[in-house]
């Protein structure tokens, strides 16, 4: 491993575990204002929703919306499995499989 | 064993197919301080309700070695990446600037903004968290991934007295690390061998596993209200530089999501009078 690398690692490990610390750190001396604590629960599902929409849409850093797009394939798929079944397991297998068959037939 | 019990119908949604026969097996569990045998069972609880999501992480893990193999970062650095930063997200994006031969201080800046929604996910866990001492709180930070928050974050928040719900923390976390790190080495092992691993799109899997774990959270008109716009307002911020269009969606969804579940409550109070 080169200084470069380790420096790099170091520095991404300093910001990570920073970030996942931080309020951890103060847990106890802390105390957050009730409007805070409601917005809390809308956290998860907007950052992943944030993540997830682009890489499905824009796959390759441009649009790509059509069902030739296995990206955009996949997810509708797995959706659609996530909502009817409800079972996590179902919802991620089907987007996998739908993709593997789209790339492999399509 | 009340608690033993509830336990079992625990997250129904995140674990897969629960055997009806679950309290029978809490039964046989051998004889060991009561104590010793709930910590036990939130631990094995938290990593069977993380099953699921290591088969997304699989293939994220294998791409991750693969791309890591052909950008030029050595095999010991592309390890030591995922053992010691352990972020999938803000390590495929990383490896791809080492690619593009960007320097050091973009690639830390760029890992930062990427994982600061996990001041966010902290944020989240914080109520249940601080009456730890810290040497639970700094692994169960290190720890701290998008997977491991969606599994424990519905645990935490089951109404049930169970005092070792950090076990279940933890056995997710252990679940997802050790997961990691198995699909990143052989990723880096077979991406030297197989040429142009990278095109065949094995990214899909974070979208996929992603969708899995937004749907149990859409339950409400408001956290609809939220992901429809954070949806759209990740869309409107492509243009942003170093990902900062996913902190600026997360909030626009956040402040909407509250404003409507503002209007529901509001509404309610009225019919009410």
């Amino acid at each position: 491993m080169s200084a470069e690398e380790a420096w790099m690692i170091a520095g991404m490990m300093a910001v990570t575990f920073g970030i996942r610390y931080f309020l951890f750190a103060l847990a106890d001396r802390i105390r957050l204002a009730p409007w805070l604590e409601h917005s809390l629960k809308f956290i998860p599902p907007a950052v992943l929703t944030a993540i997830t929409l682009p890489a499905v849409l824009l796959p390759k850093g441009e649009w790509q919306v059509s069902l030739a797009n296995p990206y955009l394939v996949a997810a509708l798929l797995s959706l659609a499995a996530g909502i009817l079944t409800r079972n996590l397991l179902a919802t991620i297998a089907i987007g996998l499989a739908a993709f593997l068959a789209h790339r492999l037939l399509i | 064993m009340a608690a033993l019990i509830c336990h079992e119908n625990a997250g129904k949604w995140l674990s897969w197919r629960h055997s009806p026969t679950g309290s029978e097996t809490a039964e046989k569990i051998p004889p060991m301080p009561p104590q010793e045998s709930l910590k036990k069972h939130e631990f094995v609880t938290g990593m069977r309700d993380t099953l699921p999501l290591l088969l997304g992480a699989l293939p994220f893990g294998l791409i991750y070695g693969a791309i890591a193999a052909s950008s030029g970062l050595s095999m010991a650095a592309a390890m030591a990446m995922s053992a010691f930063v352990f972020a999938g997200a803000s390590q495929f994006i990383a490896v791809g600037l080492v690619a593009a031969q960007t320097p050091v201080a973009i690639i830390v800046l760029t890992t930062l903004i990427v994982n600061l929604r996990h001041l966010l996910y902290s944020a989240t866990l914080l109520p249940y968290l601080k009456d730890l001492p810290q040497k639970w709180r700094i692994p169960l930070a290190f720890w701290l991934t998008d997977e491991t928050f969606a599994v424990t974050v519905h645990r935490f928040q089951r109404n049930d007295a169970s005092a070792y719900k950090h076990w279940y923390q933890l056995g997710s976390s252990m679940a997802m690390y050790l997961n990691w790190q198995l699909w990143c080495f052989l990723g880096l092992v077979l991406g030297n061998r197989i040429p142009d691993a990278q095109s065949w799109g094995l990214d899909v899997a974070m979208p996929v596993t992603f969708i899995g774990m937004i749907i149990p959270f859409v339950k409400t008109l408001p956290m609809a209200v939220c992901v429809l716009t954070a949806g759209a307002a990740s869309l409107l911020t492509l243009t942003l530089p170093y990902k900062l269009g996913i902190v600026v969606a997360a909030f626009a969804g956040i402040a909407s999501g509250l404003l409507a579940q503002r209007l529901v409550d509001v509404r309610r109070e009225a019919s009410q009078r």
